[in-house]
């Protein structure tokens, strides 16, 4: 037991010894390099993909500005900008309240200002949602865009 | 496959202001094409940024992405000369990555 630790600590940085369990079976190749919450990204209800990302009893706040347009006319390119002005911003999740699939972006951030700025689809005149999390508890906050034409298909 | 992506970093107040514009049809496997058949989902589903070897941003994306996702946020410590790395993998766990110098 001591010898084969002793084993992976000398021989190997943490990639061989990754390459290793790969080969092994232990793990597969995509959760190598990504981590992919499924059950949240597959979500149909805001409410399922809010509680997904642990985001479910998120307390409104002022700290976080959400800043896309009041009337969307094409809802595949909606731009939204987000400032989160909490410490110890750990990550920032977007969602569009109705669409297929709500959450569209989970974005970890670290040493960042809280801003973010991305174009985000939009099936149907909703609310954005922003969820922060910061110093182990989580925020939200919305704003209404109404849609003139849908954009996610379907 | 690789995506093209463009990068734009640049100092501004003390942080490093990273622009990333990805070249993806960010499919979500809900829309239905002109033969009336869906288009299978096809979408960068992981992204992280890492400036001068310290990663600032690890995101998750969904299908309601945009096509040719665009993304901008500002790395504070991050200094000119930097290097900028932003490696992705899509929902078929096809991985890339693509490389800028903080200007």
């Amino acid at each position: 037991m001591n010898a084969m630790r002793r084993n992976v600590l000398k021989g190997a940085g943490g990639f061989s010894a990754l390459s290793v369990a790969v080969a092994a079976g232990l793990l597969k190749p995509t959760q190598v390099l990504a981590d992919w919450n499924k059950s949240a990204f597959e979500a149909t209800q805001k409410e399922a993909a809010m509680s997904a990302i642990g985001g479910g009893s998120a307390e409104a706040t002022d700290k976080i500005t959400i800043k896309a347009p009041d009337i969307a006319e094409n809802g595949a390119t909606v731009p939204v900008e987000i400032s989160a002005n909490l410490p110890g911003l750990e990550s920032i999740a977007i969602l569009s309240e109705k669409n297929t699939n709500p959450l569209v972006g989970v974005y970890k951030m670290t040493d960042t200002d809280g801003y973010l700025s991305t174009r985000i689809k939009m099936g149907a005149t909703a609310n954005v949602r922003a969820i922060a999390k910061a110093g182990g508890k989580t925020y939200t906050a919305a704003k209404e865009v109404k849609v003139t034409v849908g954009g996610c298909g379907g | 496959m690789a995506v093209p992506t463009k990068i734009r970093a640049s100092m501004a107040g003390g942080a490093a202001e990273v622009k990333i514009l990805m070249s993806h049809p960010m499919e979500n496997g809900l829309r239905k094409g002109a033969d009336g058949k869906l288009i299978p989902a096809n979408f960068v589903r992981n992204i992280t940024v890492s400036v001068g070897g310290k990663t600032y941003l690890d995101a998750q994306w969904g299908g309601g992405v945009s096509k040719d996702p665009y993304l901008m946020f500002r790395a504070k410590g991050a200094k000119s000369g930097d290097k900028v790395v932003v490696t992705y993998e899509d929902n078929a766990g096809e991985k890339g990555s693509a490389e800028a110098t903080v200007s």
